[in-house]
């Protein structure tokens, strides 16, 4: 692997998170809405606040500043990894992304299980059948995934299984039994997603002179299948991974929501309820920064799998 | 002068029917369009599917003449049957009525969803493809950002500034999804902006902006258009779900996402509340897909 490949790729990653910053910053903070007037009406059980009140709340959480420095401010801290306070309970960001990520990581990980086996087992299943109605079959089964709501998926799945058969819980976050449904949800659009993004590489890669020359030689259908195409095909189905996992996060929301879950999607949901600007914008960057981590994990991953883009000379 | 301009786009297009005198040519379409649609059933009851969801948006008293707010407490919860075909609610409200009235803050809010998207993305897209230089590197670097923000936290992050309410979740999902528009509508502005038409018309001295709005913008709309109404599926799912979150419009007021979401307690019970709203939204974004799929291409490649 090149220096300057790598260099490249940690500086765009670094230039994406102060992006990040910055747009998520433009959103929250410029935008007309009055967060302190929420919150002050909130906490005051229907007192009027005095306009004082007011002021010295502007003034603790750094809000009667103009929004340059503000923006200064807030940036400089990011860096040092401080994300604020939360307006509502007052506590640290970090700690209330950090304390709810546990259950939302543990749901993404099964989610991100089940998306990979279903789209694999799709994908493969309908380019290796001979049958023309299965592979027809399986081939509509993503576009059909995609148009669902999700949330609907979640509900439907705890009427049948929870209510109908009893098989499994219907909410709640105890145990391996209360998480096979929530990551089926939340696998089912990544995973119809991978399953066309494979379909199509797998298509094009049966076509290649290198499968002919394998089948030429005697290589079985199944290994030709799995050895040769399969190999080749999965550098395309990588591109949609950063994209994959960037959506388990944000699939949390709602998933998290129909299951009554804890964690990340859940912390969202209440932040964006009360107007708690500081958690909003930290959750925004945090799924920022998974997002860029795993694309730089995959563009690191590529010159690995494929000596073609390591050995070739940067533009 | 304006011959050559005319022509430019078929000539561009190799695939393009030869030119046949008016009146054969209508009867050929016609007669094509009849043999197009008998192969594809299920294209035809999409076009079915999507027609009735735009009446019911707009005179739902069509389909359901009565009030969706008007509840009979003593038939609550009662299950799909004769006189409520799709059951009641909790405070015994017509199922059927609260799903077709429905159709309309839905569709509302998708409309302006799409409308969002479609202007601020293309305008995006435009101006980077046709300006080019730091312009075109400025804007396209934004747009890179964007989408490394998942859309459904992007909207959230919106409404957080903005606030609950139909239009103002339809903005939040519109603006998520600016940065698809912008990358499609560059990419075509740039691949029209090399045509010969565009540099002839610019040879004669033609004004920036009027080639811009005569010769780039009409011939570079095509595969927007297809995103748009990719989008517009999207965007019902995007809106139904922040809906159900909770953020659309405050009840009564029916909305397929809010209707899911008050069907939620009675699920152990009462299965009719969830699933139909979400049978409608589900039946609208698979027609919806299907048709973005028929302009796509599959009029042209089918002869």
């Amino acid at each position: 692997m090149s220096g300057p490949y790598l260099l490249r790729r940690l500086g765009f990653a670094v230039a994406v998170m102060w992006a990040a910053f910055t747009v998520s910053f433009v959103v929250l903070y410029l935008l007309p809405g009055d967060p302190v007037a929420t919150m002050a009406a909130g906490s005051s059980d229907g007192e009027p606040v005095t306009a004082a009140q007011l002021d010295a709340l502007r003034a603790r959480y750094g809000l009667d500043q103009p929004l340059p420095v503000q923006y200064l401010h807030k940036l400089g801290a990011a860096l040092h990894g401080d994300l604020g306070t939360s307006f509502a309970t007052g506590q640290d960001v970090r700690g209330a992304i950090g304390d709810a990520l546990p259950p939302t990581v543990q749901l993404a990980l099964c989610g991100l299980l089940f998306a990979v086996v279903f789209g694999a087992v799709v994908a493969l299943v309908a380019t290796y059948t001979r049958s023309r109605w299965l592979s027809q079959l399986l081939m509509g089964l993503p576009s059909l995934a995609v148009s669902l709501p999700v949330f609907w998926v979640g509900l439907m799945l705890v009427q049948l299984f929870s209510f109908r058969l009893g098989l499994l819980p219907s909410v709640g976050a105890r145990g391996v039994q209360s998480l096979i449904l929530p990551a089926i949800t939340l696998g089912l659009p990544p995973g119809a997603l991978i399953a066309q993004v494979l379909a199509k590489s797998m298509t094009q890669a049966l076509d290649e002179p290198y499968v002919t020359t394998a089948r030429a030689k005697g290589v079985g259908p199944g290994a030709v299948h799995l050895h040769h195409a399969l190999g080749n095909a999965v550098i395309p189905a990588l591109t949609v991974f950063g994209y994959v996992v960037g959506n388990l996060l944000a699939g949390s929301v709602v998933v998290e929501t129909v299951f009554t879950r804890p964690g990340l999607g859940r912390l969202t949901v209440t932040s964006v309820g009360v107007q708690d600007i500081p958690v909003v914008q930290g959750v925004v960057l945090f799924a920022a920064s998974v997002f860029v981590l795993v694309n730089l994990l995959v563009d690191l991953l590529y010159p690995l799998l494929d000596p073609r883009i390591a050995n070739a000379v940067p533009a | 002068m304006t011959e050559l301009l005319d022509r430019g786009p078929e000539r561009a297009d190799p695939a393009s029917p030869p030119i046949s005198p008016l009146a054969d040519d209508r009867r050929e379409r016609l007669a094509r369009l009849g043999r197009f649609l008998r192969r594809r059933p299920g294209l035809v009851v999409s076009v079915l599917v999507i027609v009735f969801v735009l009446l019911s948006a707009f005179v739902p008293s069509l389909f359901a003449p009565g009030d969706p707010a008007f509840a009979v407490p003593a038939q609550k919860l009662r299950p799909p049957g004769s006189g409520h075909w799709l059951g009641t609610d909790y405070l015994g409200r017509d199922e059927w009525t609260r799903v077709v009235h429905g159709a309309s803050l839905s569709l509302q809010a998708t409309v302006i969803a799409v409308a969002v998207a479609l202007f601020v993305g293309g305008l995006i897209g435009l101006l980077s493809g046709f300006a080019g230089g730091w312009v075109d590197e400025v804007l396209m670097r934004v747009v890179d950002v964007m989408l490394a923000i998942p859309p459904i936290l992007m909207s959230l992050a919106l409404i957080t500034a903005l606030g609950f309410g139909t239009v103002k979740v339809a903005i939040a999902v519109g603006v998520a999804s600016v940065a698809n528009f912008a990358r499609v509508m560059r990419a075509e502005t740039m691949r029209v902006r090399r045509t010969a038409y565009v540099e002839a018309a610019r040879s004669v001295g033609t004004r920036w902006w009027v080639t811009l709005g005569r010769h780039v913008l009409p011939n570079a709309a095509g595969p927007v258009t297809v995103l748009a109404v990719l989008e517009f599926g999207l965007a019902i799912l995007a809106v139904s779900s922040l809906s159900f979150l909770g953020y659309g419009a405050p009840p009564p007021a029916p909305e397929w996402g809010s209707l899911v979401a008050e069907g939620r307690n009675y699920l152990a019970t009462s299965w009719w509340l969830c699933t139909m709203p979400g049978v409608a939204i589900a039946a609208t974004v698979l027609s919806v897909n299907r048709v973005s799929r028929a302009l796509d291409g599959e009029w042209e490649r089918a002869r």
